[in-house]
């Protein structure tokens, strides 16, 4: 009887003691050894970009608001602060994020008090994915169809109303897409977070992976990264569908 | 109802500037149904919207139900504009609510609560017949029914004056036909005055009681359609009975702006002793009135008799070719 995979491993090595059979065989019988350290830095990479997400939402969200409404022929035109917004997203947009966290650090200081750890990384991972959340809302926004907007206009909506009641609910489901590509820019930013003691999966992969030359940590870490990001995905996908079906 | 006073409107864009409106001046008078027929970039669409202040003209007034839009701002504007309601070519609804919902939307703005909301959405969409539909998504529904929904909705608050641009542009002529018909029977039951612009000369032909023709920004003819149709040389009877060329010598048309019961074109050849010779013509229903248009050679030594009997008879004799 085969009781697990480990042993169709084992029984497929003993025929063909190949080289990568090997070492797949030592990789999975290694799995119990790396879990405890995998399950506590999955958890970190968790933490981290669940918070990176909320406030990315909660100031991206309006940002990218702004950015539709200040615009010419928006709602409330301003050209000198959409100008501004604008420079503002942009800056953020081009710092490639390793060079952003370097850049903050001393921010991230004074906001948290230290610039190791999860809470520290945070800071970094929220200012890179604000302004990549407000560009994705300000496309979706403009997709709204401008014959609804006015239509609401001509019903006497408040402008307020409009962005809450007519705006947002209609692009929705562009919203939540692009809530996803954040999600899974987050998750990718979070590994880099590792490389300046961020801790979570990527910290883990550099530290035991690179730096104590152990394949097994890395191959685990890229796995679990793939895991949690194919499962944003889905998840983002089943929800976006079902609003479309309306 | 609508009273629009020498109404201008310039849109500079970066090198030129267009004149969207010239010096219109529009009346509207309580439940009719007053179509603007023209070319796009007539300027038809700025003057809907500056109805309803959508566009703010540059100079000139507008009143509708004795409220002067053009002097309200702010509030007062939003709260001027829950009493008029507009109808649109691709029917902007919201594709996150259900046709209810939709419906419900200007109920919602004006804080009705959620009970008396519902039973007003119920009765509306009773009224354009789509009473099973409430809860079904815009998404899933025929162009048709879009519209109806986009009707009650701009019904919902009970205005007395509906703007329709170009409400049956997108849709088929038969569905056409259904909204132009709900249209008036809405004009005929709720004593509602509607303002339509459009395309089609067929629109302005199956429901309006006055019309006007725009070109560059001003109404080159506006009236009752009737009365417009019985005016020698109007654009508007040309547009609605396009005869064939016709320009034969002796021709002349012949408009009969109601319906005849007497032969008049055998009287003519009997008592005139002229040739009459139908070169081609129309009988259309016009404002609920049968109204058609003749094309025909008279010949004969009585001929400016004959021609002048017939104007006596209430018809309106046209030279071909002048």
């Amino acid at each position: 009887m085969i009781a697990n995979p480990t042993d169709i491993l084992f029984l497929a090595s003993a025929v063909d003691a190949g080289g990568p059979w090997d070492a797949l065989v030592a990789f999975v019988r290694d799995w119990p050894n790396m879990w405890p350290g995998l399950w506590l830095a999955t958890q970190d990479t968790v933490y981290m970009v669940l918070w990176a997400t909320i406030f990315s939402v909660l100031f991206g969200l309006p940002l990218g608001v702004l950015l539709v409404t200040t615009d010419r022929g928006g709602l409330t035109p301003a050209p000198v602060v959409r100008a501004v917004l604008s420079a503002v997203v942009n800056v953020g947009r081009s710092l490639p994020f390793i060079v952003l966290m370097v850049a903050v650090l001393s921010l991230t200081r004074f906001l948290v008090g230290t610039t190791l750890g999860p809470t520290a990384a945070i800071v970094p991972l929220s200012i890179g994915a604000i302004p990549f959340f407000a560009r994705l809302v300000e496309t979706s926004l403009r997709e709204v169809d401008r014959e609804v907007v006015e239509a609401a206009h001509a019903m006497g909506t408040r402008k307020s109303t409009i962005v809450g009641k007519v705006m947002l609910p209609e692009a929705l489901p562009g919203l939540i897409a692009g809530l996803v590509m954040t999600v899974v820019a987050l998750i990718s930013y979070s590994a880099m977070a590792g490389a300046i003691g961020g801790g979570g999966l990527g910290d883990l992969a550099i530290r035991e992976g690179y730096q104590r030359f152990n394949d097994h940590y890395l191959w685990a870490t890229v796995i679990l990264l793939i895991v949690i990001v194919q499962a944003a995905q889905s998840l983002g996908d089943l929800v976006v569908r079902r609003l479309a079906r309306r | 109802m609508i009273d629009a006073v020498d109404l201008h409107k310039v849109y500079r864009l970066k090198r030129h500037r267009v004149t969207a409106l010239d010096g219109v001046d529009l009346h509207v008078e309580s439940g009719e149904i007053f179509g603007v027929v023209g070319q796009s970039g007539a300027g038809k669409s700025t003057l809907l919207r500056s109805v309803n202040l959508l566009e703010r003209p540059d100079s000139g007034t507008v009143t509708v139900a004795g409220e002067e839009l053009t002097s309200l701002r702010g509030a007062r504007l939003r709260a001027a504009r829950r009493g008029i309601g507009m109808v649109h070519q691709h029917f902007a609804l919201l594709s996150s609510r259900t046709v209810a919902g939709n419906v419900g939307f200007p109920l919602e703005i004006a804080g009705v609560d959620r009970a008396a909301r519902r039973a007003r959405v119920g009765e509306l969409l009773e009224l354009v017949g789509l009473g099973d539909k409430a809860r079904a998504y815009p998404s899933q529904l025929s162009g048709g029914q879009k519209q109806r929904v986009g009707i009650a909705r701009a019904l919902a608050s009970a205005p007395q004056v509906l703007l329709s641009d170009e409400a049956t542009s997108a849709l088929d002529p038969a569905t056409t036909d259904s909204i132009l018909a709900l249209l008036r029977r809405l004009r005929d039951e709720l004593g509602l005055t509607i303002l339509l612009i459009t395309h089609e000369m067929d629109v302005i032909k199956k429901i309006c009681d006055s019309a006007a023709i725009m070109e560059n920004g001003v109404f080159r003819e506006s009236g009752r359609v009737l009365d417009l149709i019985g005016t020698p040389g109007s654009l508007l009877a040309r547009s609605l009975f396009p005869l064939p060329d016709i320009g034969g010598e002796d021709a002349v048309v012949v408009t009969y702006p109601r319906s005849f019961d007497e032969p008049l074109m055998s009287e003519l050849t009997r008592r005139f002793d002229v040739d009459v010779n139908i070169l081609g013509g129309g009988v259309e229903k016009v404002a609920g009135q049968s109204v058609g248009r003749l094309g025909v050679q008279v010949r004969g030594s009585r001929r400016d008799e004959a021609l002048t009997y017939l104007s006596e008879h209430g018809l309106l004799v046209e030279e071909a070719g002048k």
